[in-house]
């Protein structure tokens, strides 16, 4: 009997997975962003007002769900190229699947922005890396103001996070400002996007900070 | 299930030390798992059972999971504090300025292996 010290994450065979789809992503100057939030917080409704502003970018979308294929099909109806992913029950996206959706969402033809529209869910998505360059979450605005409080894993993880429905905040009682302390307390200097996808409010700055960082993912060299 | 995904890569870790070891069965496997990590030992135990079943190289494996305690350090004062009984305040000066030092891990500490 030997005793072997293995030391590593139990994740760490993910880890690499994901360190290998981003340098591949690199090279085909793509950046692919991983999106998460609760079901129902409007990511396909967010993506689809993207999509017909930012008509001069190639983009393609995967739509991980647990069964149907309803936001790949609205998706595809604006004319960008989707895929949708069954996670067979599995509560988040991680990099050994993403890699495989990659593979079925290449046609050969050049990409500049991928979406991995994430598993409705605020917790299990933010444990995995999937190799993505950008991590975004959207919060809405019915989910209410103290979800980093709750859910501080994923605001931690994110590289920016959006603020949705943001035409609906007369109706609830969310405070903006007390978000941003909470998310500024985990997450010192996130960006914040306060908009709204329906009616177009604060889109704009949001695909500003996106063309940037899209320039400086194809731009910087490993 | 969460659990579920987290057990399915330890064994893809477990199967990969195996070969490149060249095990031909693993006897014993040693898990940290922090406080607030997250994992429901008894349901990783339920999880890694359903593996074992699957996997001849573990199917005998003993798990064994050790708890390491949740930690918080406080930049304001300096000190540190237990995690799960205080949270994200400091329970001395009262500053939100905390970070967690220990508590979160999931590591595979080692294998017993012939």
């Amino acid at each position: 009997m030997k005793i072997i010290k293995v030391g590593a994450s139990i994740t760490a065979s993910n880890d690499r997975d994901a360190d290998a789809i981003r340098a591949k992503m690199k090279e085909k100057k793509t950046l692919l962003i991983n999106l998460m939030s609760s079901p129902g917080s409007g990511k396909t409704t967010f993506l689809s007002r993207l999509i017909k502003d930012m008509k001069d970018l190639k983009i393609g979308v995967m739509e991980a769900d647990i069964e149907s294929a309803v936001d790949a099909e609205r998706i595809e109806a604006l004319g960008a190229k989707a895929i949708q992913v069954h996670t067979s029950g599995m509560c988040h996206m991680d990099a050994g699947m993403t890699g495989k959706a990659l593979d079925a969402l290449d046609d050969g033809e050049h990409l500049d922005l991928i979406f991995l529209e994430n598993v409705g869910n605020l917790i299990c998505p933010a444990e995995y890396d999937t190799g993505a360059g950008l991590n975004i979450m959207i919060l809405s605005v019915p989910e209410g103001h103290d979800k980093p409080l709750k859910y501080p894993l994923m605001f931690l993880k994110s590289d920016a996070l959006i603020i949705s429905k943001i035409d609906a905040l007369p109706y609830f009682t969310f405070d903006l400002d007390a978000c941003r302390k909470y998310t500024d307390d985990l997450n010192p200097g996130m960006p914040v996007f306060p908009l709204s996808a329906k009616a177009g409010d604060g889109m704009a700055e949001f695909e500003e900070w996106l063309r940037g960082k899209l320039a400086d993912w194809t731009s910087e060299t490993e | 299930m969460h659990e579920m995904g987290i057990v399915l890569h330890m064994v893809k870790t477990l199967n990969e030390t195996a070969k490149e070891n060249d095990l031909k069965r693993i006897a014993r496997v040693t898990l940290e798992v922090g406080e607030v990590s997250g994992i429901m030992t008894d349901l990783f135990e339920d999880c890694f059972d359903y593996f074992k079943a699957k996997h001849p190289i573990i199917s005998d494996c003993k798990l064994v999971l050790k708890t390491i305690p949740a930690v918080t350090w406080c930049n304001s004062c300096e000190k540190t504090y237990e995690t799960v009984r205080y949270g994200r305040t400091c329970p001395y000066c009262g500053s939100g300025e905390t970070w967690l030092l220990t508590g979160n891990e999931c590591v595979i500490k080692e294998i017993e292996a012939e």
